[in-house]
Protein backbone atom coordinates (compact mmCIF):
# COMPACT_ATOMS: atom_id res chain seq x y z
CA UNK A 1 0.00 0.00 0.00
CA UNK A 2 1.18 3.25 -0.91
CA UNK A 3 0.03 7.03 -1.10
CA UNK A 4 0.94 9.50 -3.49
CA UNK A 5 -0.66 13.15 -4.70
CA UNK A 6 -2.39 13.73 -7.53
CA UNK A 7 -4.43 16.81 -8.80
CA UNK A 8 -5.83 17.48 -5.57
CA UNK A 9 -6.39 14.57 -4.37
CA UNK A 10 -4.23 11.90 -2.45
CA UNK A 11 -4.29 8.86 -3.94
CA UNK A 12 -3.98 5.28 -1.84
CA UNK A 13 -3.02 2.32 -3.86
CA UNK A 14 -4.36 -0.82 -2.35
CA UNK A 15 -3.29 -4.05 -2.99
CA UNK A 16 -4.12 -7.58 -2.23
CA UNK A 17 -6.91 -8.71 -0.03
CA UNK A 18 -9.41 -6.49 1.67
CA UNK A 19 -10.74 -9.19 4.17
CA UNK A 20 -10.37 -9.50 8.32
CA UNK A 21 -6.66 -9.45 7.61
CA UNK A 22 -6.14 -6.62 5.50
CA UNK A 23 -8.55 -4.17 5.59
CA UNK A 24 -7.56 -2.73 8.81
CA UNK A 25 -4.35 -1.80 7.31
CA UNK A 26 -6.46 0.20 4.70
CA UNK A 27 -8.13 2.17 7.81
CA UNK A 28 -5.30 3.00 9.74
CA UNK A 29 -3.65 4.14 6.53
CA UNK A 30 -7.15 6.41 5.40
CA UNK A 31 -6.89 7.84 9.18
CA UNK A 32 -3.71 8.18 8.71
CA UNK A 33 -4.10 10.39 5.36
CA UNK A 34 -7.01 12.29 7.20
CA UNK A 35 -4.84 12.90 10.19
CA UNK A 36 -2.48 14.80 7.42
CA UNK A 37 -5.00 17.05 6.28
CA UNK A 38 -5.99 15.07 3.38
CA UNK A 39 -9.71 15.03 2.67
CA UNK A 40 -9.52 14.21 -0.62
CA UNK A 41 -8.55 10.36 -1.64
CA UNK A 42 -8.85 8.41 -4.25
CA UNK A 43 -8.88 4.40 -3.25
CA UNK A 44 -7.28 2.94 -5.98
CA UNK A 45 -8.34 -0.59 -5.64
CA UNK A 46 -6.96 -2.03 -8.78
CA UNK A 47 -4.71 -4.37 -7.33
CA UNK A 48 -7.05 -5.84 -5.00
CA UNK A 49 -8.35 -9.76 -6.39
CA UNK A 50 -10.50 -9.99 -2.95
CA UNK A 51 -12.95 -7.45 -1.22
CA UNK A 52 -15.25 -8.43 1.81
CA UNK A 53 -17.55 -7.06 4.19
CA UNK A 54 -14.97 -5.98 6.46
CA UNK A 55 -13.14 -4.19 3.16
CA UNK A 56 -16.30 -2.87 2.39
CA UNK A 57 -17.09 -2.03 5.61
CA UNK A 58 -13.51 0.37 5.70
CA UNK A 59 -14.54 1.99 2.56
CA UNK A 60 -17.90 3.27 4.02
CA UNK A 61 -16.09 4.36 7.16
CA UNK A 62 -13.62 6.58 4.97
CA UNK A 63 -16.71 8.11 3.03
CA UNK A 64 -18.16 8.99 6.26
CA UNK A 65 -15.39 10.47 7.45
CA UNK A 66 -14.45 12.49 4.73
CA UNK A 67 -17.56 13.91 4.32
CA UNK A 68 -18.00 14.92 7.90
CA UNK A 69 -14.95 17.25 6.83
CA UNK A 70 -16.69 18.40 3.30
CA UNK A 71 -14.28 16.03 1.84
CA UNK A 72 -14.34 13.72 -1.05
CA UNK A 73 -13.98 10.06 -1.63
CA UNK A 74 -13.16 8.12 -5.06
CA UNK A 75 -12.69 4.72 -5.83
CA UNK A 76 -10.70 2.94 -8.76
CA UNK A 77 -12.68 -0.30 -8.67
CA UNK A 78 -11.74 -2.08 -12.70
CA UNK A 79 -11.89 -6.07 -11.40
CA UNK A 80 -15.15 -7.08 -12.04
CA UNK A 81 -15.10 -9.45 -8.66
CA UNK A 82 -14.76 -6.43 -6.16
CA UNK A 83 -17.07 -4.24 -8.46
CA UNK A 84 -19.86 -7.23 -7.85
CA UNK A 85 -19.15 -6.97 -4.09
CA UNK A 86 -20.22 -3.11 -4.21
CA UNK A 87 -22.54 -3.74 -6.31
CA UNK A 88 -24.53 -6.30 -4.15
CA UNK A 89 -23.89 -3.95 -0.88
CA UNK A 90 -25.76 -1.82 -2.92
CA UNK A 91 -22.87 0.91 -2.34
CA UNK A 92 -22.66 1.55 -6.52
CA UNK A 93 -25.85 3.78 -5.66
CA UNK A 94 -23.53 6.64 -3.40
CA UNK A 95 -19.69 5.49 -4.92
CA UNK A 96 -19.25 6.26 -8.91
CA UNK A 97 -17.46 3.18 -9.53
CA UNK A 98 -14.01 4.31 -11.68
CA UNK A 99 -12.51 2.02 -14.07
CA UNK A 100 -8.89 4.20 -14.02
CA UNK A 101 -7.13 6.49 -11.89
CA UNK A 102 -7.73 8.81 -14.59
CA UNK A 103 -10.84 8.81 -14.93
CA UNK A 104 -11.17 8.85 -11.01
CA UNK A 105 -9.18 12.36 -10.89
CA UNK A 106 -11.21 14.17 -14.38
CA UNK A 107 -14.08 12.69 -12.32
CA UNK A 108 -16.05 10.73 -14.88
CA UNK B 1 -9.41 -33.21 -12.69
CA UNK B 2 -10.24 -36.51 -10.90
CA UNK B 3 -14.30 -37.42 -11.05
CA UNK B 4 -15.21 -38.78 -7.71
CA UNK B 5 -18.28 -39.90 -6.97
CA UNK B 6 -21.11 -38.32 -5.62
CA UNK B 7 -21.86 -37.12 -2.65
CA UNK B 8 -18.43 -36.17 -2.43
CA UNK B 9 -18.07 -34.76 1.86
CA UNK B 10 -15.32 -33.75 3.68
CA UNK B 11 -14.93 -31.56 7.13
CA UNK B 12 -12.10 -29.38 8.07
CA UNK B 13 -11.08 -27.38 11.73
CA UNK B 14 -9.51 -24.42 11.79
CA UNK B 15 -8.17 -22.59 14.84
CA UNK B 16 -11.11 -19.32 15.60
CA UNK B 17 -8.21 -17.37 13.86
CA UNK B 18 -8.40 -14.36 11.56
CA UNK B 19 -5.69 -15.68 9.58
CA UNK B 20 -7.17 -18.87 8.60
CA UNK B 21 -9.91 -16.87 6.82
CA UNK B 22 -7.94 -17.04 3.49
CA UNK B 23 -7.36 -20.82 4.09
CA UNK B 24 -10.74 -21.48 4.00
CA UNK B 25 -11.17 -19.13 1.05
CA UNK B 26 -8.26 -21.38 -1.10
CA UNK B 27 -9.84 -24.81 0.17
CA UNK B 28 -13.43 -23.88 -0.96
CA UNK B 29 -12.54 -22.60 -4.05
CA UNK B 30 -10.40 -26.22 -4.53
CA UNK B 31 -13.31 -28.25 -3.90
CA UNK B 32 -15.59 -26.07 -6.64
CA UNK B 33 -12.77 -26.03 -9.07
CA UNK B 34 -12.47 -29.84 -8.53
CA UNK B 35 -15.87 -30.85 -9.55
CA UNK B 36 -16.70 -29.82 -13.21
CA UNK B 37 -20.09 -30.19 -12.44
CA UNK B 38 -19.59 -26.76 -10.45
CA UNK B 39 -20.35 -23.30 -12.46
CA UNK B 40 -17.11 -21.24 -12.74
CA UNK B 41 -18.99 -18.45 -12.30
CA UNK B 42 -20.25 -19.26 -9.23
CA UNK B 43 -17.07 -19.89 -7.70
CA UNK B 44 -15.91 -16.68 -6.50
CA UNK B 45 -19.32 -16.46 -5.31
CA UNK B 46 -19.31 -19.50 -2.86
CA UNK B 47 -15.55 -18.35 -1.60
CA UNK B 48 -16.68 -14.82 -0.31
CA UNK B 49 -20.30 -16.39 1.05
CA UNK B 50 -18.37 -18.88 3.25
CA UNK B 51 -15.55 -16.34 3.92
CA UNK B 52 -18.07 -14.10 5.53
CA UNK B 53 -19.27 -17.38 7.61
CA UNK B 54 -16.15 -18.32 8.78
CA UNK B 55 -15.12 -14.58 9.68
CA UNK B 56 -18.66 -14.15 11.55
CA UNK B 57 -17.75 -17.66 13.61
CA UNK B 58 -14.47 -17.22 14.47
CA UNK B 59 -15.54 -13.54 15.81
CA UNK B 60 -17.80 -15.64 17.48
CA UNK B 61 -15.37 -17.30 19.52
CA UNK B 62 -13.35 -14.88 20.32
CA UNK B 63 -16.62 -12.69 22.04
CA UNK B 64 -17.05 -15.08 24.77
CA UNK B 65 -13.35 -16.20 24.64
CA UNK B 66 -13.06 -19.76 23.09
CA UNK B 67 -9.99 -21.24 21.90
CA UNK B 68 -11.30 -24.09 20.14
CA UNK B 69 -11.84 -24.20 16.46
CA UNK B 70 -14.51 -23.43 14.15
CA UNK B 71 -15.90 -26.24 11.87
CA UNK B 72 -16.83 -26.80 8.48
CA UNK B 73 -18.44 -29.66 6.23
CA UNK B 74 -18.60 -29.52 2.26
CA UNK B 75 -20.24 -31.41 0.44
CA UNK B 76 -20.14 -31.52 -3.49
CA UNK B 77 -23.51 -33.74 -5.00
CA UNK B 78 -25.32 -33.05 -8.26
CA UNK B 79 -27.13 -30.57 -6.50
CA UNK B 80 -24.50 -28.01 -5.84
CA UNK B 81 -21.68 -27.69 -3.19
CA UNK B 82 -23.06 -27.66 0.69
CA UNK B 83 -20.86 -25.82 3.42
CA UNK B 84 -22.29 -25.67 6.89
CA UNK B 85 -19.72 -23.11 8.67
CA UNK B 86 -20.21 -23.90 12.73
CA UNK B 87 -18.93 -21.92 15.79
CA UNK B 88 -19.41 -22.59 19.82
CA UNK B 89 -20.45 -18.73 19.87
CA UNK B 90 -23.09 -17.63 22.51
CA UNK B 91 -25.45 -17.50 19.60
CA UNK B 92 -27.21 -15.32 17.51
CA UNK B 93 -30.95 -14.50 17.09
CA UNK B 94 -31.47 -13.97 13.63
CA UNK B 95 -34.43 -11.08 14.46
CA UNK B 96 -31.57 -9.29 16.05
CA UNK B 97 -30.24 -9.30 12.26
CA UNK B 98 -30.04 -5.23 11.51
CA UNK B 99 -31.73 -3.51 8.59
CA UNK B 100 -29.48 -1.59 6.45
CA UNK B 101 -30.67 1.93 5.42
CA UNK B 102 -31.32 2.78 1.97
CA UNK B 103 -27.80 3.35 0.32
CA UNK B 104 -28.80 6.88 -0.52
CA UNK B 105 -30.16 7.78 3.07
CA UNK B 106 -26.93 9.16 4.69
CA UNK B 107 -28.42 6.80 7.79
CA UNK B 108 -26.70 4.10 5.59
CA UNK B 109 -22.54 5.68 6.18
CA UNK B 110 -23.47 5.02 10.04
CA UNK B 111 -23.41 0.79 9.06
CA UNK B 112 -19.36 -0.24 8.68
CA UNK B 113 -19.87 -3.69 9.81
CA UNK B 114 -23.34 -6.30 9.48
CA UNK B 115 -22.85 -6.42 5.90
CA UNK B 116 -21.97 -10.10 6.02
CA UNK B 117 -25.12 -11.94 6.13
CA UNK B 118 -26.77 -10.10 3.48
CA UNK B 119 -23.78 -10.73 1.27
CA UNK B 120 -24.39 -14.45 2.15
CA UNK B 121 -27.77 -14.10 1.16
CA UNK B 122 -27.43 -12.89 -1.71
CA UNK B 123 -24.16 -14.79 -2.89
CA UNK B 124 -25.97 -18.18 -2.40
CA UNK B 125 -29.03 -20.49 -3.37
CA UNK B 126 -29.90 -21.59 -0.07
CA UNK B 127 -29.29 -19.99 3.02
CA UNK B 128 -30.23 -21.06 6.56
CA UNK B 129 -28.90 -19.77 9.99
CA UNK B 130 -29.50 -21.79 12.90
CA UNK B 131 -28.89 -20.23 16.21
CA UNK B 132 -28.78 -21.09 19.86
CA UNK B 133 -26.71 -20.21 23.26
CA UNK B 134 -24.57 -23.42 22.22
CA UNK B 135 -23.89 -21.89 18.54
CA UNK B 136 -24.51 -20.83 15.12
CA UNK B 137 -24.77 -23.10 12.45
CA UNK B 138 -24.85 -21.09 8.68
CA UNK B 139 -25.74 -23.51 5.79
CA UNK B 140 -25.04 -22.36 2.34
CA UNK B 141 -25.75 -23.77 -0.72
CA UNK B 142 -24.64 -22.75 -4.37
CA UNK B 143 -26.63 -24.77 -7.12
CA UNK B 144 -24.70 -27.04 -9.80
CA UNK B 145 -25.54 -25.92 -14.06
CA UNK B 146 -27.62 -29.32 -13.83
CA UNK B 147 -29.64 -27.93 -10.57
CA UNK B 148 -30.03 -24.92 -12.46
CA UNK B 149 -31.12 -25.78 -15.27
CA UNK B 150 -33.83 -28.00 -13.78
Amino acid sequence: MHSHQAADFSVLTVAGELDVVGAPELRQQVLGRIAQGDHRLVLDLSGVDYIDSFGVGVVIGALKRVRLLDGELRLVVPERQVRRVFELCDLDRIFKLHETLEQALEGR
Amino acid sequence: MTERPLPMTFSVEIPARADYVSFVRVVVAAAALDWSGFPADRVEDLKLAVSEATTNAINAHHRVGRTDGIHLRCTASADGIEVTVSDRGSGFHPADRQTLPDPEDPARLMHESGLGLDLIEALTDEFELTSDREGTDVRMVVYSDQRRRS
